[in-house]
């Protein structure tokens, strides 16, 4: 069950490969919280009950309700058109997350350890490389946050493989969740959007060495 | 000690944050500067003691901690002059800028003590959160887009930083252990699982460079620092990157003592190498002398980590280095300030004959010119030279030969930019509005390079001792 779990986490980063509008991305976010609640419950055998509501609170109310709650908020403050705008076509960006997801299981095969299950490897690597790759690859900055948001799913997913033994990791991935969301999610809704009148990357180029 | 320090600094740092009155301002944040005196005395009285488990009070932190102590007095004084000289402040831009820097400078310090790498994580977070508050200081467009980048880049450097650590600790299985402090580590370092520790030392590597301003990473703190004031610039061109560098050091050093220190190395020689090149591109063309002296860093950090690839005299020097490039680096963008004061620009073109103009601020970037080319008579010569020595015997000598190009291409690109600034008369300046700057402000940048120059030619024995006993779990 456990791995059916993880298995359709997975399939949910191929879902957002190929998703066109930004509503789908907060729902896969959203889906994705509460898939973490379940591997969560069912992970975390030999942990303290306190730390294990914590940790159940922190994927429902927060990965699951909150953060999707306030990127649809932000959505129609800032008046985002509904299109991700992907700089590649969808059946490319379907291949690029097929070739990471072998990537990582060919890489775990080549890792020789019992006390990790592969699975928790395989679903965790591939999250985060495909949340860096959604991030390079598409036009808006609000989707560039979704991409951070789901290397963080990733990085839970792998914080609670080694979570029995060390509950304390968990609690500092909960502690990165929420400080980094609140912090990216706070700028963009108090400035980011205000200022820049269009939500495009293209804006952020004012930089420069000349 | 540490938690009283901790909670009296975060306290400072919240009153400064929420206070509007201008007198009860300076008192706190003279008051910080009285407590993290207080605290460096503190902890070179007890050398190598634990404080609160998680902190140790060891050579390389007090080494870093006398720094940033240090630096962070002048930092606050050119603040100080930058904020009532500044038009746009407000009581709240005031409160929030010193509160941020408080909390920077109080975060950095602790991270330097840290003995656990969880705990150098999170105070690595806290950094992120002031920096990125004292770089949208000015609050328009290009700062904004400045901090978007910097907390972007470092929320996913941070992120990094803990696969990093969630890697080691499954690498660390098999110890028995779950105790992820250096010093347990380091005990336990034939018990670690070698692919996994490969693993977390890619993703701590990476993370870190990100406040080291190294290859993978460095574009998140040019942007920062030329946007950032004067003062929060000099800061995190010298104390944060110090913090990379801790974070980074303190877990090769458990690598050093595997099988992968060579693997490790290479990693390392390759980023800093790769850094160094892009400086060297960058320098040429740059335009605007902030990014310049931020690219200018980008070099440091590269030798730096160049020594600690090469080994040998190499980890000595690469000590010494990041310590003498806070000292001159934080003197440069110190300076900063007076150069804008006078021509209110920062395109290297529209600079000019500074000597005319502030003669004893021309002095200053002379002298800290001739520092961080590495010169003769500065200090940062002799740690230059062992950096090169280590690559010597380390018989790298085709790379030491390509990297010597590279720095001649970067001093030339480097001695252009600011004679132009000196004695080349400015085009279509207006010379009737130059504003009269008092030599005292000056007084600061030239004790610190007079100090880097002190350190580095006649360093004093205890510095050197503190610094070799920081590299003695090293092989040699």
């Amino acid at each position: 069950m456990l791995h059916v779990l993880l298995i359709i986490f997975l399939i949910s980063l191929f879902y957002l490969s190929i998703a066109n509008r930004m509503t789908t991305y907060i729902n896969v976010l959203a889906l994705q919280g509460v898939l973490l609640f379940f591997v969560a419950f069912m992970e975390l055998k030999s942990i303290n009950t306190v730390n294990l509501i914590l940790i159940l609170l922190e994927t429902v109310i927060f990965k699951s309700l909150a953060v999707p709650l306030f990127l649809k908020y932000i959505l129609k403050r800032n008046h985002i058109t509904r299109e991700a705008e992907p700089f590649l076509p969808n059946f490319v960006s379907l291949i690029i997350t097929t070739v990471i997801v072998i990537t990582t299981i060919i890489l775990s095969n080549t890792m020789e350890e019992g006390k990790l299950d592969k699975m928790f490897f395989v679903v965790a690597l591939s999250t985060l490389f495909t949340g860096l790759y959604f991030i390079a690859s598409r036009r808006k900055i609000i989707t560039h946050v979704m991409g951070y948001l789901v290397i963080e799913n990733g990085v839970f997913v792998l914080s609670l493989a080694v979570g029995n033994e060390m509950p304390m990791l968990v609690n500092l991935g909960i502690m990165l969740d929420i400080f980094a969301s609140v912090l990216i999610l706070g700028i963009f809704l108090n400035k980011i959007g205000d200022v820049f009148k269009d939500i495009d990357v293209s804006q952020l180029t004012n930089l420069k060495d000349y | 000690m540490i938690v009283t320090y901790l909670i009296i600094s975060i306290l400072i740092g919240a009153t400064l944050f929420f206070n509007k009155n201008k007198t009860l301002n300076y008192i706190l944040i003279c008051l910080f500067l009285v407590v993290q005196c207080i605290f460096t005395a503190y902890v070179c009285w007890h050398y190598n003691e634990t404080s609160a488990n998680y902190f140790t009070f060891d050579s390389l932190g007090i080494i870093m901690l006398v720094t940033a102590t240090i630096i962070s007095i002048p930092a606050v004084f050119h603040s100080y002059i930058y904020i009532e000289e500044s038009e746009e402040m407000t009581p709240h831009s005031r409160g929030t800028y010193f509160g941020a820097l408080t909390l920077l400078i109080t975060a950095v310090s602790a991270s330097y003590l840290a003995n656990h790498i969880a705990v150098v994580w999170i105070f690595t977070e806290l950094t992120t959160l002031s920096a990125s508050a004292l770089i949208y200081h000015h609050r328009n467009k290009l700062a904004l887009e400045g901090t978007w980048k910097y907390v972007f880049i470092c929320a996913i450097s941070i992120t990094f930083v803990f696969i990093g650590i969630l890697f080691l600790s499954l690498s660390f299985a098999n110890a028995g252990s779950d105790d992820l402090s250096y010093k347990n580590l380091l005990a336990n370092s034939s018990l670690l699982n070698l692919p996994w520790l490969r693993l977390a030392f890619l993703f701590i590597f990476t993370g870190f460079t990100a406040k080291l301003g190294l290859f993978p990473m460095f574009t998140a703190g040019v942007d920062a620092k030329d946007k950032a004031p004067g003062p929060a610039a000099a800061l995190l061109s010298s104390i944060v990157m110090c913090m990379g560098f801790v974070g980074i050091f303190r877990f090769y050093v458990i690598i050093a003592n595997t099988p992968l220190l060579h693997w490790a190395s290479l990693v390392i020689g390759i980023a800093a190498f790769l850094s160094l090149f892009i400086a060297a591109v960058y320098m040429i063309k740059v335009k605007n002398i902030k990014r310049m002296m931020a690219y200018s860093s980008v070099e440091h950090m590269g030798l730096v980590m160049l020594g600690i690839a090469a080994g040998g005299i190499g980890y000595y020097a690469a000590i010494l280095h990041i310590v003498l490039h806070s000292f001159i680096k934080a003197s440069l963008f110190f300076q900063y300030n007076q150069l804008y004061k006078v021509y209110k620009n920062k395109n290297i073109y529209q600079l000019g004959n500074y000597f005319k103009y502030n003669t004893t601020g021309a002095m200053v970037v002379l002298f800290a010119f001739i520092s961080v080319t590495a010169m003769p008579p500065s200090g940062m010569f002799v740690s230059e030279f062992l950096i090169f020595r280590s690559m010597f015997e380390a018989n790298q000598l085709i790379l030491l030969i390509v990297v010597l190009l590279l720095l001649t291409f970067i001093i030339w690109a480097f001695a252009k930019n600011i004679f132009r600034i000196l004695f080349i008369p400015a085009v279509n300046f207006d010379e009737s509005k130059v504003p009269q700057i008092s030599q005292w402000r000056s007084l600061s940048q030239f004790v610190l390079i007079g100090g880097a120059a002190y350190l580095g030619l006649n360093p004093p024995l205890l510095f050197v001792d503190l610094i070799n006993e920081s590299i003695k779990f090293l092989p040699h």
